[in-house]
């Protein structure tokens, strides 16, 4: 990590390279999207909309970087997020409070982690199997819970759910002469903070470096001496927290819960941490590159709908494309790099 | 000489379904001393380490540490008495920083204190003399370095007995220099080092020690400086088996001139450096040296096993391009690979199925072996070649060795190849099968087929071959035959230097 | 699936009795909770043709799509040791396809379906071909790689139309997503049937079920006994390709329009659940496509049945995964072993020993 606090040089590790190489994308195309498109793109209060409506995103995606690190997967993040979002719509409905809704939607998080972990390590089933079930799981209950879009009405929830912190220096004075603050929801603030934890998790925890070990090469991890059971174990539970949270922040961006909240998140997690560098290989990633994934997927988006290609459909043609373009200049950048090492 | 003894096994044995591993051997392991574990192929000298390190638990006998009576259930159990493991294959995390790999799995604390860490370990890292920095990616490194992080992390971890298994397979000399200082440095404070290794110039270089062990069975320990490069070589080969000598005699076998089959010059691949050969029809020869003495890798490029990258190869006089199995295979060639399990049996599928691949592959994958003509082929060689198995339906995985060979022998004998490479046919398989092998090997050449047969018992070969390559260092070293081919001269060429 | 029958039980049942064991529990299940789920019909449809009816009809009809995909996902997974996500994504390709040629030729008849499945044949190849290098000549573990097409093929599809769900009405489209007139039986189950067929035929006339095993099982080995595995592993995505197109037709006909949101949803995963049911490693290497055929019907009767019991569609999921984690969790080596330790000494132990006792 020195290099990028610049003191003493280092060649850059996969993890650092498969990142920068993001950052730089991220920012060469938000440029020229600034100085060719314009609009909304010379505002600052776009990228805090980014943020805004991807806080639930960007913390699933957290998760998902954790658990493919160790060299695993979960696609239940998506469903799960969606049934922490229709239980604590319904709880809170039917006059429950804030504080226990929030626990609620840990607790929920927290019971998958436990049982997906337990089959995957304990049991070592396919993880992809496992959580495959986790997500039907996720998402029939929450259509057994209801079918039927459920508004969230409740006073404390209101509150908070608009509360909004605003800026005004970030902001912008519109036409009429009155200055617009730039908005920015709690959910971006708990966001950020999960990847603040996630990051000093990963970086400077005994387990989070565990993560690394496993997903570099299992066997060495266990002649290490460390237990990699368990530390899989960790992985999901951890994934699994985060849904609860994404699931939380999502409630709090939409005010409501649906039956196909969320739906396709787990892949669009999947793209956010494969672009921010994380390989599904496992011991490479980093959740910085995993934010800036999740910026580079939805920047793509807007500079889609913004060029004026408002079908519907190129906005997911360029994301498969922008996908393929990562995963071959990783496979590109890797090989050449072992080859290089090998000569 | 006693009060000097830091680790005593005494008596070993251990037992595999159908295999005596160990059987009774003796080990001693004194203060700062280097001790060369010497041994070819199913000698044991892996299982008695790995009864060391805990990874087998062992049968029968005792091992103490400095006096003390001790079991080691695991790795991990090993590491924590003292006892750490540098392998061949770096069991390290590449993704990880060299500070890092030195600490991990042996923390206290939740936190991971980098700055802490990666002073202590350039503080080791200077002290053993390891040219790397305790900052940097270990899969940046070079395997040399990687291997000495490794040792260095043993060795933080105060370890009394350190083993190097294969340490120096994948170093070149000047890598190789820099690991035996570290050893001798580690010698000097103390550290029994237990140095496992087929590069007989790297033992005379550093042990003090060496114990031969053969078929599982110890043959003895000796002082390195009393001990020659040939006697030890010969120690290690040995004689045979009595029930063997039944076997034709050497002055019978074929010098009879026939026209050269296979002519390769200059062919070098990935792995092998450039080298000629020729073999004639109906001809015998045999590859021998030690252990990564390149013979494996030279017989690879024959059938384009790894990456050709240069030479002519000719056969019949006509020249020919094989660059892929596929190519030697359609000249007629087959390659019985050294390595049974990983690149030989396909060991979830039948006997029947493992018989018929080769032939299936060369007929195209339009033109499939009917079931019954798979049947009967099947049949055919389960007899033939007297292979015990259940069926011909059986998994292919779950006969024993000596059966799996047969079985890929089967696979090459049935494409009825012109010439025939046999790289450790009689690899860990039972007496029994071996002769069957040898003398089949022996028949094919009076029909006319070219063989080449590499075996890490010289005996074997003497008894077969008439020409023998004698390899060291990935070099061809010399060619013997006629009067040359015996015991004494092969041991000398392959020891080499002083002979 | 009665003509496959021989291959079925011809090895022993192995890895075929948990599948098996499911729709045995299943039935026994349904027979106790109401007879009647099993009575079948002659009855008129709408057209006027006398047909088969009844629960046992629909599951075997309904998965149609599903068991078409899941023989192809089962080369597939046994060959590159992974899987295609991309399925659903591709058959709405397929389908959009399809149906954009009939439209452009104006009028369907005989030549203009044959015409228009073509098409959609090789497109749905070409896709296949896609995937197909990024896995077997780039390296990418197959899920990572169809990510791609799996995020946009929908999109692709709907691009294809121009973003209408255009209809197709004709006896002939009919025909082939409902009935035959005449014959009584669903023409999407003689479609399986065919497949079966055709395979079977694949595995007779061409060595490609070895070579695949061989491939899955040990690549290394493979390789040196001259077996081309990039080219078997393209292949076998190839050959998805063609039952990709063939369900993605399938799903068009039923309904005699394309949707390309809701064709074939969610079936990538039930697919790979089907290969997975039917004993098939996820990991590559030994497999049976009837294996996973019986799978697909396995899910389907497990979806009926939860239907029959007046469970939401929406719902089935989690019934459903409270199935597949029984299953699974059956399957799981560390159970086996577990449960082994409890029963006494046995083979899978003893097979255990002596691989490590060959190692040496």
């Amino acid at each position: 990590m020195k290099n990028l606090f610049g003191k003493r040089k280092e060649p850059l590790t996969n993890t650092q390279l498969l990142m920068t190489i993001t950052i730089g994308i991220f920012v060469v195309m938000y440029i020229l999207a600034m100085t060719l498109l314009g609009g909304g793109f010379l505002h600052t209060q776009q990228i805090f909309d980014m943020l805004n409506d991807n806080a639930s995103l960007i913390i699933v995606s957290c998760g998902l970087t954790i658990v493919m690190i160790g060299g695993g997967i979960d696609i239940s993040v998506g469903a799960v997020t969606s049934l922490v979002v229709m239980s604590c719509v319904l709880y809170l409905n039917n006059g429950g409070n804030v504080f226990v809704s929030i626990l609620l939607a840990l607790g929920i998080g927290l019971g998958f982690g436990l049982v997906q972990g337990f089959l995957v390590s304990y049991l070592e089933i396919q993880p992809f199997i496992v959580t495959l079930a986790g997500m039907f799981f996720a998402r029939g209950m929450t259509t057994i819970l209801s079918v039927n879009p459920q508004k969230v009405d409740h006073a404390a929830f209101s509150k908070l759910r608009d509360a909004k912190i605003e800026i005004s220096w970030l902001g912008y004075t519109a036409k009429n002469g009155n200055v617009v603050p730039a908005r920015i929801e709690l959910g971006v603030v708990v966001a950020l903070a999960c990847i603040v934890l996630v990051f000093i998790l990963l970086k400077y925890l005994r387990l989070g470096r565990n993560f690394y070990a496993m997903g570099g090469n299992q066997t060495s991890a266990l002649m290490l001496g460390i237990n990699v059971k368990r530390t899989r174990f960790m992985s999901y539970i951890l994934s699994g927290l985060l849904s609860g949270i994404s699931g939380f922040v999502f409630m709090m961006h939409t005010g409501a819960g649906n039956a196909t909240n969320a739906a396709g998140m787990e892949m669009n997690a999947i793209a956010s941490s494969i672009i921010g560098g994380t390989l599904l290989t496992g011991g490479v990633g980093n959740v910085i590159g995993t934010l800036f994934g999740t910026l580079t997927l939805t920047t793509i988006k807007k500079i889609v709908v913004s060029s004026g290609l408002n079908d519907p459909w190129w906005q997911s043609i360029t994301t498969g494309g922008m996908l393929c373009f990562f995963i071959l200049l990783q496979s590109v950048v890797l090989s050449r790099r072992s080859k290089g090492k090998k000569s | 000489m006693q009060e000097n003894v830091l680790l005593q096994m005494s008596h070993i044995e251990k037992r595999f379904p159908g295999v005596l591993a160990l059987n009774n051997v003796d080990f001693t392991l004194r203060k700062g001393e280097i001790h060369a574990l010497m041994g070819e192929n199913g000698a044991g000298k892996s299982t008695l380490i790995k009864v060391l390190t805990g990874v087998y638990q062992m049968d029968g006998g005792e091992i103490t540490v400095e006096g003390e009576p001790i079991v080691i259930k695991s790795p991990q159990d090993a590491q924590n008495k003292g006892i750490s493991t540098v392998y061949q294959e770096i069991t390290l995390c590449p993704n990880l920083t060299v500070a890092e790999n030195m600490f991990i799995g042996r923390e206290k604390g939740e936190w991971v204190r980098h700055k802490e860490y990666e002073k202590r370990a350039d503080e080791i890292l200077t002290q053993l003399g390891i040219p790397a920095r305790s900052t940097q990616q270990l899969g940046n490194c070079s395997l040399a370095v990687q291997q000495m992080v490794a040792i260095a992390r043993a060795v933080d971890m105060k370890c009394k007995v350190l083993i190097l298994d294969e340490p120096t397979s994948s170093l070149d000399d000047k890598e190789v220099n820099m690991l035996f200082s570290l050893m001798r440095d580690l010698k000097g404070q103390g550290v029994g080092i237990i140095f496992v290794t087929h590069f007989l110039e790297q033992v005379y270089e550093v042990s003090d020690r060496i114990t031969v062990l053969r078929n599982g069975e110890l043959v003895g320990e000796y002082l390195t400086e009393e001990l020659p490069q040939v006697e030890l070589v010969s120690k290690m080969i040995g004689k045979e088996l009595e029930e063997l000598s039944s076997l034709g005699e050497t002055e019978e076998k074929n010098i009879v001139p026939s026209e050269v089959f296979y002519e390769a010059e200059g062919l070098s691949s990935s792995e092998a450096l450039p080298f000629d050969f020729s073999i004639r029809k109906g001809e015998v020869n045999g590859f021998t040296g030690l252990l990564g003495s390149g013979r494996s890798e030279s017989v690879r490029a024959i059938f384009g096993a790894d990456k050709v990258n240069g030479g002519t190869v000719k056969i019949k006089g006509q020249p020919v391009k094989i660059n892929k199995p596929v190519d030697a295979m359609k000249h007629g060639i087959g390659y019985l690979a050294e390595d049974r399990k990983r690149d030989g049996i396909i060991a979830e599928l039948s006997v029947r199925e493992n018989i018929i691949l080769a032939l299936q592959v060369m007929n195209g994958m339009f033109k499939p072996i009917s079931r019954s003509e798979q049947e009967a082929f099947a049949d055919e060689y389960i007899k033939v070649l007297n292979i015990k198995t259940a069926g011909r339906e059986t998994p292919v995985g779950s006969l024993s060795g000596g059966n799996q060979q047969k079985v890929i022998l089967a696979r090459w004998l049935l494409t009825h190849p012109d010439y025939l490479i046999l790289d450790e046919p009689t690899r860990g398989i039972d007496v029994g099968t071996k002769l069957e092998i040898q003398k089949l090997v022996l028949k094919l050449a009076e029909e006319g087929v070219s063989v080449t047969f590499i075996s890490s018992e010289v005996e074997e070969m003497l008894r077969t071959c008439s020409r023998l390559i004698v390899m060291r260092d990935r070099h061809i070293v010399g060619e013997l035959k006629g009067k040359d081919l015996n015991q004494t001269q092969v041991m000398k060429t392959i020891a080499g230097g002083e002979a | 699936m009665k003509k496959t029958g021989k291959r079925f039980f011809g090895g022993g049942l192995g890895q075929l009795t948990i599948p098996l064991i499911a729709i045995a529990l299943l039935v026994i299940f349904n027979l106790f909770r109401d007879p009647s789920f099993f009575s079948i019909d002659l009855s008129h449809n709408s057209d006027g043709n006398i047909v088969l009816a009844g629960n046992l009809i629909s599951i075997i009809n309904g998965a149609s799509e599903l068991a078409i995909l899941a023989m192809g996902m089962t080369l597939v997974t046994a060959a590159c040791g992974g899987q295609d996500i991309s399925v659903g994504a591709a058959a709405a390709i397929a389908g959009s396809v399809f149906v954009k040629v009939l439209k452009t030729a104006g009028h369907i008849n005989g030549g203009t379906v044959l015409l228009a499945f073509v098409c959609a044949c090789i497109v749905a190849m070409l896709f296949g071909t896609f995937n197909g290098v990024l896995v077997a000549v780039f390296k990418i573990q197959p899920m990572i790689a169809t990510l791609i097409l799996y995020t946009c093929g929908r999109s692709i599809a709907y691009w294809i139309n121009g973003g209408a769900t255009p209809t197709v009405s004709s006896p002939i489209i009919s025909a082939i997503g409902s009935f035959i007139p005449g014959i009584p039986i669903p023409t999407p189950v003689l479609i399986v049937v065919l497949m079966a067929i055709l395979f079977k035929l694949l595995f007779h006339f061409t060595s490609l079920e070895l070579f695949t095993q061989s491939v899955g099982i040990n690549g290394s080995a493979a390789r040196l006994n001259g077996i081309n595995a990039t080219f078997i592993k393209l292949l076998s995505f190839i050959i998805l390709g063609v039952c990709v197109c063939v369900a993605g037709s399938i799903g068009v006909s039923r309904l005699g329009l394309i949707n390309h949101e809701t064709l074939l949803l969610d079936i990538e995963m039930d697919t790979i659940l089907a290969v997975a049911i039917g004993g098939n490693s996820l990991g590559g290497g030994r497999f049976k496509i009837s294996g996973s055929i019986i799978g697909a019907y396995v899910i389907q009767m497990l979806t009926i049945t939860l239907y029959a019991m007046k469970v939401s569609s929406t719902d089935v999921k989690a019934y459903k995964a409270i199935v597949i984690v029984l299953l699974v969790v059956i399957g799981s080596p560390v159970v086996k072993e577990k449960f082994s330790k409890l029963v006494g000494p046995n083979m899978y132990r003893h097979k255990k020993a002596v691989v490590k006792g060959g190692e040496e």
